[in-house]
């Protein structure tokens, strides 16, 4: 009798069983849905498929009074801009202060501290002092996504890099590598994987304070639409919003996965 | 001939516990130093202290005649028996790292003609060690045997005084470590080396030095086992052509397994 951990299912097996709960899932919501209709023609807590595909017509060809645009356009290019602008601000904190602490002990033992105590503070926390000290636009936003992100990602490579095994520094050194050339050619490259890795964890952060903070103040994205909606009830429009923000979401961690691929080969198993 | 490298009454201590003591040695140029010992006797500390990875509690190293500063230099190379490729670089980048640093400080690149000489000596190394064929391939493809090979034409590159080999073929099938001691014998005959390997292997150690130091601790308080440090217990200089006493390598044998 084969044990339950030794059974390893096959390629199309797997894809079967990975649709497997999705299918049930919507199942689920298709009978639920029928049947509170059945109930109440009017409901709204579960529309049909049919209404939502309705309502995402109608914010797919509408224009947006304020912007002229397309209402879904316009909400999704605020809001891609806000957290690709806090993301590259964050990843770039990080990968300047990760790689400073992780090579230099003295950098560490001055900086360290105020890291690990900023990264515990909850960024929605800090929330009303960003729409205080930078005003309720873009900026404070983007200053949330990225305050948010940044200590933790650090802390992550700073981690990493005092994790490198110390043969390779003491080698490096032997092969007359000062500290700089220590930092750009030893470490940075290997930090490189790590931070995309880390900046795919970061994604799911990410949209969490974007939503949040575009649901307290803003006019436009897709965390605003959300939350306007919701005044109305109009789950039909916020299913789909939902959907497409987690289309997204999953398209961004395949795009970063397809990075690391290509640019660092050696990361993942080697090849040419 | 003057000493290569010295050690002058060295004692490495951390704290109560009291690693190496009263350890004297002077290298000459051109040997071949096996150090053996059993594990916990210092041979490891002592391999640290001749890379400038550790600083001696008392006593002096000399390099040259000069003291040595407690910091890893270029004049030292090293093979570690794990992790002494930069996964990150494919055998030539591997190889041209040293080079890179001493001649490009703030980019660690070359460019052009410097790439193109640089690029000719690495492959001159890589061909050196057998890898000639596999310069562009990253060490999470290689073998062990692979790996060591590219650590030592890594190191070679910068002409060390002294090349430090802390158990380099110790996880590395029989077959293979045959060939790499033929190899290292060769590079040292042919590059002139001075060469500090430690080693569990016995046999590896009187087959490749031409001298070999045994560590060991001289006092031993059962009560206190930190007491007392190791010093060298042994020290046989042999040509390798005549093979040692065996009853000497059988007490050898003996002390280290004990």
């Amino acid at each position: 009798m084969r044990r339950l951990v030794d059974i390893r299912p096959q390629r199309a097996s797997r894809l079967l069983l990975g649709a497997l709960p999705i299918v049930v899932l919507l199942l689920f919501y298709l009978l639920a849905s029928e049947a509170r209709h059945a109930d109440n023609p009017a409901d709204k807590v579960l529309p049909t498929f049919a209404a939502m595909a309705q309502a995402a017509h109608d914010f797919t060809t509408q224009r947006d009074p304020a912007s002229d645009r397309i209402v879904l356009v316009a909400d999704t290019i605020a809001s891609l801009y806000r957290l690709g602008l806090g993301l590259a601000i964050a990843t770039a904190t990080a990968l300047f202060l990760g790689l400073l602490l992780g090579t230099v002990p003295l950098a560490r033992a001055l900086l360290g501290p105020m890291v690990a105590i900023i990264a515990v503070i909850p960024p929605v926390a800090v929330l009303p002092i960003l729409f205080i000290v930078l005003g309720l636009d873009e900026a404070s936003k983007i200053a949330l996504i990225a305050i948010g992100i940044a200590p933790f990602m650090t802390r992550d490579l700073t981690g990493f890099v005092t994790g490198l095994p110390a043969e390779q520094f003491a080698k490096a050194q032997t092969l007359g590598a000062n500290s700089w050339q220590l930092a750009i050619r030893v470490a940075l490259p290997q930090l490189m994987p790590r931070l995309i890795e880390a900046l795919r964890l970061s994604m799911g952060p990410g949209w969490v304070f974007l939503i949040a903070a575009e649901a307290v103040a803003s006019d436009v994205g897709l965390g605003y639409r959300i939350f306007l909606v919701r005044r109305y009830f109009a789950m039909d429009i916020i299913l789909p919003y939902v959907a497409w923000i987690s289309l997204l979401a999953i398209l961004a961690d395949a795009l970063l996965l397809f990075v690391s691929r290509r640019g660092f080969p050696w990361a993942h198993g080697g090849g040419r | 001939m003057t000493a290569l490298l010295e050690l002058r009454d060295i004692w490495v201590e951390y704290g109560d516990k009291i690693v190496l003591e009263r350890v004297s040695l002077q290298l000459a140029e051109g040997s071949f130093v096996a150090v053996v010992g059993p594990s916990g006797a210092g041979k490891s500390t002592f391999l640290r202290l001749v890379l400038g990875q550790e600083a001696p509690t008392r006593g002096q190293v000399l390099l040259d005649g000069r003291p040595m500063r407690a910091e890893c230099g270029p004049d030292r190379g090293v093979v570690f028996q794990r992790y002494s490729v930069f996964p990150h670089l494919t055998a030539l980048g591997n190889v041209l790292f040293g080079i890179e640093c001493a001649q490009a400080p703030v980019a660690a690149r070359l460019f052009g003609a410097k790439r193109r000489a640089a690029r000719d000596l690495a492959v001159e190394m890589l061909a050196a060690v057998g890898l000639e064929h596999s310069l562009g391939v990253y060490p999470a493809q290689m073998s062990g045997g692979m790996q060591q090979r590219l650590a030592i034409a890594q190191a070679l590159v910068k002409h060390p005084r002294i090349l430090l080999l802390d158990e380099p073929f110790g996880a590395l099938d029989p077959g293979i470590r045959l060939d790499m001691h033929a190899l290292i014998t060769r590079l040292w005959q042919e590059h002139g080396l001075t060469i500090v390997m430690v080693t569990h292997d016995i046999g590896e150690a009187f087959k490749l030095g031409t001298r070999v130091l045994a560590f060991d601790k001289r006092r031993h308080d059962p009560h206190a086992p930190h007491r007392f440090g190791a010093t060298v217990t042994y020290d046989l200089s042999l040509d390798r052509k005549n093979p040692p006493p065996p009853a000497l390598v059988a007490d050898l044998s003996g002390r280290l397994l004990a």
